[in-house]
Order: structure tokens, then C-alpha cells, then sequence
């Protein structure tokens, strides 16, 4: 029996994902034409990701009051790998997986998503909102030039986080390989946020670097773990850390920052540093198979409204993909904080000082990628 | 003829069950470790064996660093536990169910809280490290989180009642007879112990060791959430190649080795003290 398997096996080995998408030649325009709101919407995001009040999200609710679309909110995606890799099964088994929308971070599996032509094009007759109100958070996509797929949600910097009254100010990347604080820093355990801070360390622009310039970051970030200055790569955790003092100074997600201040944590400090940091997105991408496709449309296209943007950003605290609803964050809702904020509205010039994550497009070039960082991570 | 073929017909749902879930998902692994390619064009059987010793040669560190954290872990907890398990058993007297009860109480939270709550307790300001530092018996620096101190503590914690578990039962059936005869014949308590205690409360420790040795240097939480930069154990590799990476011939071909080395282990544990004592306790 073990022998019949094992020919079996041999004969057709693991299917690759190729070919499991849509043809690349495929029709969309005329497929949009025929679909209609179904008046339901199963939209995945991640925990904490909306405004909430009172166990309800203000947001959806007047969404389903203006269009009648019932809306299953399912915040449960954790992270993009794991999410990732409980979808892709059901992809390649050209099946739907249950939802009309997920919210997914450009990066490695986003453009796996879109190479496998797993996501149905967005049909932007269909977008007025997006077209009239989207910032260049939302336009200037260096991994979805066209903007063919991907609806930002919400973007955010990763930068540096310190605690002042440990180091005093900071602005530089520097210290995160200063001996001074041996033991004290955190790296993030992402191997794309790592190896882009070591990038930007050695002052390399991360969208036009080459595979030699990842070997020096690679080198840099190497040193940096074995002289002992890193104490841990950290996932979300990190932010405990710097709460408990456990570290001087960390990579952080700008959103964790403002949160962590307004939650009795004013001493913890974020900063865009001199040499520039990383501005990603996480995105709204409608995935192959998705029965109410025209539903999900219309939300993405009601939450592009500046009033209803204002809501969600006065909320989550993370960069808004929609610059007009800054005022109204400041008149209506009367939240300087957020609407001052550079982290939720930042300037043209804060934006000029952003890169994004190297892209890789193909496995290959991925693979070289976390051959070089993945080690540094988990030595 | 009827009679040689009922055994196997009475056996036959344990053998079904061996092979659909045990037999089947082995050689896919096996298969799945030689094939080459990647996700996207997916992956061909290529009788790639290559693959065996660059793993072990890339992963060397971390499959060590795991035999050591879940030998070290296993050997505490059997030191912290052999006592408990002891006193429960011959001096619990009426209340043995409530003390088994308190050892296994903290066991039923998650198992994620409860090494959450060792980092907590753990972190440079927490309960240990800040109220040592305030009362100047360790400098301002020192951090335990992190560090293969760290891990081997949330490994030895997380043990403790299957460690305890079976040396328990072994302790319990031991007939109290035996030891008073060998108190009639002028044993010592140590004599007690070491001649007629220890060793019929063997199988319990060898199914202690087994237990906790097995699950212990497969682990990854601990390493993920207590350790630091060189803690990882191959656990945490596996998970990264399966889940992250998607390369699924290194992730199969690491787990195979795992398991091959543990099986050695557990021949040469055998080797070195008998198998009477496995058979004894089954």
C-alpha cells in the first residue's frame, strides 16, 4: 500500500497554484456588466480594525442604512502569512472562500494574490468616491501601479519607537545599532520590515535596491544580533515591551505608537528618521469567487466618502488613504489629536520621505530575499 | 481457519486506524521532503535526498540547541516533581484527589496565558527583575525575557503535571508491604528509598521522561514568546517554512530528522535501562 502511494505521489507530485486563477485574457469589464448587489456583504479584516462603540461599527451601520447591504464583519486576520495560507487551499481549488473582501498588507502574499490572478479587478465606473477623494496613499501604489486590484483601507509608517525618558530624543536609525543600548533594542521578527530598515540604515533606497545591497543589510542586521544589541525580533509584542521598559528603542507601527500615548503611555515617542522609513498599505482586495462582488464595491466606495472615512480614522489612528476627512475629523468630531496628527495625516513632504518594501516579483527573487533575513531572525 | 483469522478481524479498526492516520500522512511527508519546485509552479518528486543533509547541516544549531533546552527542561521537572508526586502519594493520606487536583488547577488556563503570564512575570520591570533591582541585588540592565534561561523555565513550568502524572500512578501501586518488610529487615529510610522505592517507581519516571522529553524538544511557543534572538529551536523553523515560506520539502524533511533523532533517543534510553520497565508499565 505504502508503495501504491508513494507511485501515486511520484506521478503527479504537489500542484503549484499557476493556471488556478483567471485567464489572463479574461473579459472583466463585460463580466461586471452582469452583476447585480446581491444585498450582502462577508467582508474579513483584522481585530481593532474599525471604529467600534458600544459592540457596533458606527461605519457599517450607516452603510447598511443607506444601501440596504447586510454586512457580516469577520475581524479575523491575524496575520498575512497564516491568513495566507488558510485561503490558498481554497483558491487553487478554484473555490470561493467565503468572503466578498478581505483587507491584505502589500507584500509577498498580496503579490501572490494578484500573480495568480486570485482577486477580480476593480471596476472603478463603479468607484466615484475613490476616484474623487483618494490621497496618493491610495493612488501612488508601487506594487499595483495601475491600481487594477487593491483598495487601500488604511496605511501606516514603520519607523522607530523610543522610550524618552530611557534614551532622551532620537532621530536617527543609528541608535537601533548603538551599543549604548545593548540588549535594549527590538527588531520587528517580519523579515520585509527588517531587511527594508537595514536598507534604509545604510541609506540604499529600498525600491531600487539590488540583491548585493540586501547582502550588505543582511550583513549589517547580522552584526547588529550577534554584538548582542537586539534583544528580540518581535510580532505586535513589541509594543508590551516597550510599555513594560524591557526596551530603549524599537522598530513600531505608527498606529501601536499614538495608541500606546493616548492609553497612559506619553513617554513612548515615534519618530520618521532622518534616513526615511516605510510607508505600507493594507488593502481591500476582492478575492476570486466572490458572490456579492457588487456589494463589496459599494463599500469600498461608501468608505472612500470623507465623512465616513473620518469615523474609521478617528478610530483606528492609522494613516487615512482620504485627506478630506481631516477637517472633518477636526470640526465634527472634534479631535485635534488625530486630525494634527502627522500619522494620520501626514503632509505631501512627510509622504516625499517614505519608501515602500522592496517588491519581489517573482519566487525567486523572494526566496533570495528571506534567504538573506529569515537566518538573522531565527539564529 | 476461522480462529487464525478472527485476531486479525479484532485488530483490524487499530490497524485502520495506524494506517489512515498514521502510515498515510508518514510517507506523504517522506515523499513531500524529496520533491523540488516551489508554490507557484508547484512540486515535483525528484528523489531529492540532498535535501536531508542540507537541512541538518543548515539547521544543525537549532536541532542541538532543542535536544539541550528539552533535556535540560525534562531533567527539572523531573527534579521538581519526583518529590511532589512522592509526597502525595505516601503522605496525601485522605486528601490525595485535592492535592492532584491543586497540581493540575493552574492547567486548566490556556496554555498561551500561561506562558503569556511568565513574560509578564518575567519582564525587566516586572515582578521578579524590578523588585530585585529596586533592592540593588541585580544591576539595571539585567533582563531574564529572552534568554535560553527564559524558554527553559516556560519548558520545565509547562511539564510539571505530566511529569508528575505518571510517576504518581507508578508511586501509588507500589504495595505498601514491600516497604514495610523491607523496614522489618532493618533498611534504612534512604535504603527504603533507593533499594525498593526508586526503582518500582521506574516506569512512571521513564513514562514521565518520555512524555515531557517528546513534546518539550519539539516545542516552539516558548522559544516564540519568552526567547530572544538565538533561542530558536526547530520547532519554530518548521513552522516559518511551512506557514511563512511555504517550502514544504524542508519543512517535512526537518520534521522527519526530529522525529528519527527522538526515536533514536528513546532506543538508547531504552538500551541503556531495559525495556522491562515499558513493558511493566503497559
Amino acid at each position: 500500500m505504502a508503495g501504491g502511494l508513494l507511485q501515486f505521489l511520484a506521478a503527479c507530485g504537489l500542484p503549484g497554484t499557476r493556471d488556478t486563477g483567471a485567464p489572463a485574457d479574461f473579459d472583466w469589464a463585460a463580466w461586471w456588466k452582469d452583476q447585480k448587489s446581491n444585498g450582502t456583504l462577508d467582508f474579513a479584516s483584522w481585530p481593532l480594525y474599525i471604529d467600534s462603540a458600544g459592540g457596533r461599527h458606527p461605519s457599517l451601520d450607516k452603510f447598511t442604512a443607506a444601501t440596504g447591504i447586510n454586512v457580516n464583519y469577520r475581524p479575523v486576520i491575524q496575520d498575512n502569512a497564516s491568513f495566507f495560507s488558510q485561503i490558498s487551499p481554497v483558491l487553487q481549488a478554484e473555490q470561493g472562500i467565503g468572503y466578498d473582501l478581505i483587507v491584505i498588507s502589500n507584500g509577498w502574499q498580496l503579490t501572490q494574490l494578484m500573480q495568480n490572478r486570485w482577486l477580480i479587478p476593480l471596476d472603478h465606473s463603479r468607484l466615484p468616491n475613490f476616484k474623487k477623494y483618494a490621497g496618493t496613499v491610495a493612488t501612488d501604489l508601487a506594487y499595483d501601479p495601475h491600481v487594477t486590484y487593491c483598495a487601500v483601507w488604511q496605511a501606516g509608517v514603520t519607523a522607530i519607537a523610543y522610550d524618552e525618558d530611557q534614551t532622551g530624543p532620537i532621530d536617527s536609525l543609528d541608535a537601533l545599532f548603538d551599543p549604548k543600548w545593548k540588549g535594549k533594542v527590538g527588531m520587528l521578527s517580519d523579515n520585509d520590515e527588517l531587511g527594508t530598515v537595514g536598507l534604509l540604515a545604510l541609506g540604499i533606497d529600498p525600491q531600487t535596491s539590488t540583491y548585493a545591497d540586501w547582502k550588505k543589510a543582511a550583513a549589517l542586521l547580522t552584526k547588529q544580533r550577534d554584538d548582542g544589541i537586539v534583544r528580540q525580533y518581535y510580532d505586535n509584542s513589541y509594543i508590551k515591551a516597550l510599555q513594560d521598559g524591557d526596551l530603549a528603542i524599537s522598530q513600531a507601527y505608527s498606529g501601536d505608537i499614538f495608541q500606546a500615548n493616548a492609553s497612559g503611555y506619553p513617554n513612548l515617542k515615534f519618530v520618521i528618521p532622518k534616513q526615511g522609513a516605510v510607508l505600507w498599505r493594507d488593502n481591500s482586495v476582492i478575492p476570486l469567487h466572490a458572490e456579492n462582488p457588487v456589494d463589496a464595491l459599494e463599500w469600498i466606495n461608501f468608505y472612500y466618502r470623507p465623512d465616513i472615512q473620518a469615523l474609521i480614522a478617528d478610530w483606528v489612528n492609522y494613516v487615512s488613504p482620504v485627506p478630506a476627512a481631516k477637517p472633518i475629523v477636526a470640526g465634527k468630531l472634534d479631535d485635534p489629536s488625530v486630525a494634527n496628527s502627522p500619522l494620520v495625516f501626514p503632509s505631501e513632504a512627510d509622504l516625499k520621505r517614505l519608501s515602500e518594501y522592496p517588491v519581489t516579483e517573482t519566487i525567486e527573487t523572494h526566496d533570495q530575499w528571506t534567504s538573506l533575513f529569515d537566518p538573522i531572525i531565527q539564529s | 481457519m476461522r480462529s487464525r483469522i478472527v485476531p486479525y478481524l479484532q485488530s483490524a479498526p487499530a490497524t485502520l486506524w495506524l494506517a489512515i492516520f498514521f502510515v498515510v500522512p508518514l510517507v506523504s511527508i517522506a515523499s513531500i521532503s524529496l520533491m523540488t519546485g516551489n508554490s507557484i509552479e508547484g512540486y515535483d518528486l525528484t528523489w531529492n535526498f540532498g535535501v536531508y543533509p542540507d537541512a541538518i547541516d543548515q539547521y544543525s544549531a537549532q536541532l542541538l540547541r532543542s535536544f539541550l533546552y528539552g533535556g535540560v527542561s525534562t531533567a527539572l521537572a523531573l527534579i521538581a516533581m519526583y518529590p511532589v508526586a512522592y509526597w502525595i502519594a505516601f503522605r496525601g493520606g485522605k486528601r490525595k484527589s485535592l492535592f492532584l487536583f491543586l497540581l493540575l488547577l493552574p492547567f486548566l488556563v490556556s496554555f498561551i496565558i500561561r506562558i503569556l503570564t511568565w513574560q509578564f512575570i518575567l519582564s525587566d520591570e516586572g515582578l521578579v527583575l524590578g523588585t530585585l533591582k529596586d533592592i540593588g541585588l541585580v544591576g539595571e540592565n539585567a533582563h531574564v525575557l529572552s534568554t535560553p534561561f527564559a524558554v527553559i523555565t516556560g519548558l520545565t513550568y509547562d511539564a510539571l503535571p505530566w511529569m508528575a502524572l505518571p510517576i504518581y500512578v507508578a508511586l501509588e501501586k507500589i504495595d505498601r508491604n514491600l516497604v514495610e518488610a523491607a523496614n522489618d529487615l532493618y533498611a534504612s529510610g534512604w535504603q527504603q528509598f533507593r533499594r525498593v522505592i526508586l526503582p518500582l517507581s521506574a516506569p512512571g519516571v521513564y513514562a514521565g521522561i518520555l512524555l515531557v522529553g517528546i513534546s518539550n524538544i519539539g516545542d516552539y511557543l516558548s522559544a516564540q514568546i519568552l526567547g530572544g534572538p538565538s533561542t530558536t529551536m526547530i520547532g519554530n523553523i518548521i513552522q516559518t517554512q511551512y506557514v511563512q515560506n511555504g517550502d514544504y520539502p524542508v519543512a517535512s524533511a526537518l520534521s522527519l530528522i526530529l522525529m528519527a533523532a527522538l526515536l533514536l533517543c528513546v532506543f538508547v534510553y531504552a538500551w541503556v535501562f531495559g525495556t522491562r520497565t515499558i513493558q511493566e508499565y503497559a
